[in-house]
Order: C-alpha cells, then sequence, then structure tokens
C-alpha cells in the first residue's frame, strides 16, 4: 500500500463513524463474541436466521476503524441473504485478505467489501478486518467464542 | 545528582543505531518505541560478536583458558550491573532471561515459602502484566488475595491508604518504578519505607526504571529490584534480579540442573550458594556480556545527561501534543519519564499506529500489557511515544505532523 489514503477511504471512515446495524438484538437465533487480544478489538455478534435466511445482524463492541466498518459493512451486505452466500462471502473475504484472491481480477461477489483489499499489505491488521468475518463464521457454526490470535 | 556537564551530542549518538541511518521505505526512522524495545548501538552488538567469534565456551565449567576467560567476562558483566545499580555484592545479581521471569522467580520460591491461604499480595494500580500474572497464579494456588494500591486521575499512586493496605496478612508488595503506559516515576522509597514499617519486602519493578533514571538499590532499600537488558539498550533474553542477601539465602531454588549444585548424589543434592542457585543450566552468556556492553554505553553517555535531555523531550512533546484539539494525554504525574500515551477523540489507537508506521513514526498502540490501566481510565488501548537518548525534537515535530495528517484522514 503506497499511502495509508488507499485503505483509509472515505467509505471506511464513515462506516467507522456510523456504523450500520450497530446494537443489541434481544431474541437471536446464532451469536458469538469476536476477540483480539492483542488489541483489544472486541465483537459481539448477533443473527436472526430463519429458513436458511439471515432476517437480521447487528453487532456491539469496539474496535479500530478498520474492524468496524468491517463489521458495519458486514452487516450490510449479509443481511437478507442465504446463509449459503453469506459463507460463500466469509471465503471470498478471507481470501482477498489472504492475498489469494484479487477482486479486480478474479470473479467474486465482494462488491463494495473490495475496498478492504488494501489491508493485504498491511500484516498487523489483517486481523483486525478479518474479525467481524471469524466471529460470523463461528456464529452460524455454534462457536461462542473466537478469538483470532 | 552530579552537575550536567555539556548536553549529549545526539547526532554522533544516532551513527550507532544502523536502525536510525538505515532508510525504511525510502524514509529515515523516527523511533518513538523505546518503552517496548531499545534499540542496540553499535559497540553492543559488536561486543557480542567478538565474543561469540572468538571468545565463547560455556561458563563456570572445566579448567581450559578458554572457559575461564568466558566466565571472567561474563562475571564482569555481573559487576557492571552491580556497579550500575548500586548493589552491596556482585554475588546477590542473579542473570534471567528477563524481568518476567526475575518476577516469576520470585513468585516462585519466596512467594511459595511465604504465602499461604488468606495471605495478600499488594500490588499498585499500575503494573504490567508481568507484575499482575504471576501473583495471581501464585495467588490462585495458595488461596491468597490481590489487593490493589489505587491511583487518581492524573496516574499518580493514592499513598493516603497505604498503611492501611499494608495489613498483617501482607506478604510482598509489587511495584513499579516507572509506569510503562503512564511515565509516572513512582515513590518507591517512601513505599518501601512504609512496607519495612510493617515488616513487608517489595519487589520493584525497574523495567521502565533503569533506562530513564539512576538507580541506587541500597538508596531505595529495595528487597528486590528486576530489569530486562532489552529496554537498556542491550539484547533481549538477559535480565537481572537483585534481592536482599538475606532473602536470596533463605529462598529455595526454582529451576533444577547443572551449574546451581554443590553436589549432587542419589540420595539428595545441596545447592550453590548465590547466585548460582538460582542459575541452572547454560546462561546467555553472549546477551550478558551485552547488556555488560550496554551499561558501559550508556554510563559513557551520562546518566545525568540522558535524564536531562529526555526530560527536555518529554517536556517538548508534551507542550507539542497538549495544542493538538482533541487530544488527551493520559497520565500526567507531577514526576514523569519520557513515556507519553494520548488518545485522540474519535480515532481508534490502532489506527493512528498505522498511519504513523507508513511516515516512518514508530510508536505503541495497545493496551501495553497493562489492561488494568486502561480500565482504570475507561480506554480500550492508547498510543504511546517514548522518547529515548538518541531522539531529537525533530522527532516530536515528524510525531506531531504525523498525528494532524491523521486527524484530517479521518476528518
Amino acid at each position: 500500500m503506497s499511502d495509508p489514503r488507499e485503505l483509509y477511504q472515505q467509505v471506511i471512515i464513515e462506516h467507522n463513524k456510523k456504523p450500520r446495524n450497530f446494537g443489541d438484538l434481544e431474541a437471536c437465533t446464532h451469536h458469538a463474541h469476536g476477540l483480539n487480544p492483542l488489541c483489544g478489538d472486541d465483537i459481539v455478534l448477533k443473527l436472526v436466521v430463519e429458513d436458511g435466511v439471515v432476517r437480521d445482524i447487528r453487532f456491539t463492541g469496539h474496535g479500530c476503524a478498520i474492524s468496524k466498518a468491517s463489521s458495519s459493512l458486514m452487516t450490510v451486505n449479509v443481511k437478507g441473504k442465504p446463509v449459503a452466500e453469506a459463507e460463500v462471502l466469509v471465503e471470498q473475504f478471507r481470501a482477498m485478505i489472504r492475498g489469494t484472491l484479487d477482486t479486480a481480477t478474479d470473479p467474486n461477489d465482494l462488491g463494495r467489501l473490495s475496498l478492504f483489499q488494501g489491508v493485504r499489505d498491511l500484516p498487523s491488521r489483517v486481523k483486525c478486518a478479518v474479525l467481524p468475518w471469524a466471529t460470523l463464521h463461528s456464529a452460524l457454526h455454534g462457536e461462542a467464542v473466537v478469538s483470532t490470535e | 545528582m552530579s552537575t550536567v556537564a555539556a548536553p549529549l551530542d545526539v547526532q554522533k549518538i544516532r551513527a550507532d543505531f544502523p536502525t536510525l541511518t538505515t532508510p525504511f521505505h525510502g524514509k529515515p526512522v523516527v523511533y518513538l518505541d523505546s518503552a517496548v524495545s531499545s534499540l542496540t548501538p553499535l559497540p553492543v552488538i559488536e561486543r557480542m560478536a567478538h565474543y561469540q567469534s572468538f571468545e565463547h565456551t560455556n561458563v563456570h565449567r572445566g579448567v581450559s583458558t578458554l572457559s575461564q576467560e568466558a566466565t571472567d567476562r561474563f562475571e564482569e558483566a555481573r559487576e557492571k550491573v552491580r556497579a550500575l545499580i548500586n548493589a552491596p555484592s556482585a554475588r546477590q545479581i542473579i542473570w534471567t532471561r528477563g524481568t518476567t521471569e526475575s518476577i516469576n522467580l520470585v513468585a516462585q520460591t519466596y512467594g511459595r515459602q511465604n504465602v499461604h491461604e488468606g495471605d495478600e499480595i499488594l500490588l499498585s494500580a499500575m503494573e504490567h502484566h508481568s507484575d499482575i500474572v504471576p501473583w495471581q497464579l501464585l495467588a490462585e494456588e495458595r488461596g491468597a488475595r490481590i489487593r490493589v494500591i489505587p491511583m487518581n486521575d492524573a496516574g499518580e499512586l493514592i499513598l493516603d491508604g497505604l498503611d492501611d493496605l499494608l495489613t498483617e496478612r501482607t506478604r510482598i508488595v509489587g511495584v513499579t518504578h516507572v509506569s510503562n503506559v503512564l511515565g509516572t516515576i513512582n515513590p518507591v522509597k517512601e513505599i518501601i519505607r512504609r512496607a519495612h514499617a510493617k515488616g513487608v519486602p517489595v519487589l520493584v519493578d525497574g523495567a521502565q526504571g533503569v533506562p530513564h533514571l539512576k538507580v541506587d538499590v541500597a538508596d531505595l532499600d529495595a528487597d528486590f529490584y528486576v530489569f530486562s537488558g532489552h529496554k537498556l539498550s542491550g539484547p533481549t533474553g538477559i535480565g537481572v534480579l537483585y534481592g536482599r542477601k538475606s532473602l536470596l539465602e533463605s529462598m529455595p531454588p526454582w529451576h533444577g540442573g547443572g551449574s546451581m549444585i554443590l553436589s549432587v548424589t542419589w540420595e539428595g543434592t545441596t545447592f550453590a550458594a548465590v547466585p548460582g542457585k538460582f542459575e541452572a543450566g547454560t546462561p546467555p552468556i553472549a546477551q550478558a556480556i551485552g547488556l555488560g556492553a550496554a551499561i558501559d554505553y550508556v554510563r559513557a553517555l551520562g546518566l545525568d545527561r540522558i535524564a536531562a535531555h529526555e526530560h527536555d523531550l518529554l517536556l517538548y512533546a508534551t507542550e507539542r501534543l497538549k495544542a493538538i484539539p482533541g487530544l488527551r494525554i493520559i497520565g500526567e504525574a507531577r514526576e514523569k519519564a519520557s513515556v507519553i500515551s494520548f488518545v485522540l477523540e474519535g480515532i481508534h489507537p490502532h489506527d493512528i499506529g498505522s498511519i504513523l508506521d507508513h511516515a516512518g513514526v514508530v510508536v505503541r498502540a495497545g493496551h501495553h500489557c497493562a489492561q488494568p490501566v486502561m480500565t482504570r481510565f475507561g480506554i480500550p488501548a492508547t498510543t504511546r511515544a517514548s522518547f529515548a537518548y538518541f531522539n531529537t525534537r525533530a522527532d516530536v515535530d515528524a510525531l506531531v505532523s504525523g498525528i494532524l495528517n491523521v486527524q484530517e484522514i479521518f476528518s
């Protein structure tokens, strides 16, 4: 990444300031707690899944702009989608951050989530971007706590 | 404190640090992270390379000339540590892997010998995890409890209630000399005096003390004083436990093995005298000699001159940082070393750290292994800049313009 501005684009800054789907969800079918012990990012994710579709999803917690914007954009992209499609996004997002999927050349469904591609050049921040996705994966698979360390 | 002579020739000093003279991503490195680990000057690196190239074999073993000379160099380094902290005898200097191991050693020997069910361990509210977790492990094992000396909003320990916190069940006090987060210099001499009045020994965590202060364990009357080589311009993997002679002699050994014995039979073992009793196995020899060279290096610069230079940087950085709107310094103790933690309104420290890193400014962002301090101030993390003798006012300026750039990106 030549300039941090490439990563800290307006969309990420804006989602950090006004995260979507932020707050508690009283009645949920799935939930998980994601932690980055090293840096202190902390997210609680709750979902309502009905008939194999993510009807609702909300998150609480605190973290850096990367983790917060990643959480916010994730909820926007997953809400209303079948669980199977959400799982595909989890895999594609992780592949993008790992550098095995290039959003410019490889077929993918990431859309605006490709904003986070720059994180792959910031090894120390990879865990921040991936935390909400790892937490979503855990929630869908019935694991209560996930750590990305 | 002696009169400060000429100021440090910082440009000459900087030439000793390859990290500072080698551009990174095309930019000079502004290293403001000495509190996490200090950079190593060339004389220290060269001394270790020389030892490993020409002088190395094992120490305290055999009759070869080489072994005797390696032992002599190793023991000379111990004497350098003794002189640095004005310990009565080099036999009271025990080599460890670092501050963390030193504290674990005390917890597992003195602690297991003296802390029993219902007893209390008194720690300050600003301890590093390395001076919390070893005691928690001990307390858990023994059914003892941890009590805490509180601090005020400026990051100073509140000592009004200290005499009440020191009860007949208190078995040891653990307090940091200088807070790694807040920079606070604690009045350890007073704490030790008041603890001794109740017959309680005190362990001082000097990891951030020795890099910034002239330490005199005899004057402090410390029972244990611990620190790491790598925060004092030395290598990693070497640390120090200083202990009061009577305590070291009455404590049981910790690790068993070679070097720490007088004689071994199938019926039993008798142990070596202090410090050998606590130094099982082959020690980190090059690292000990490297720490000795680091002590020579900082003493040649002058501990008083280093303190004066760092104090100037602390005042200048404090003034410049405070002028930034939305920036709040965490830790405003009256007695402070050159460590500054801060938060920026609406911007997480990790984002600050990443953007500063891109500008070549190396700081620490996170909880600094002191989560109870973060909890005390109601924040998840801070950004921390720490200043050493090789830093300049230009480094402070680079930090300030980097922070302004962060605010612009987030505006």
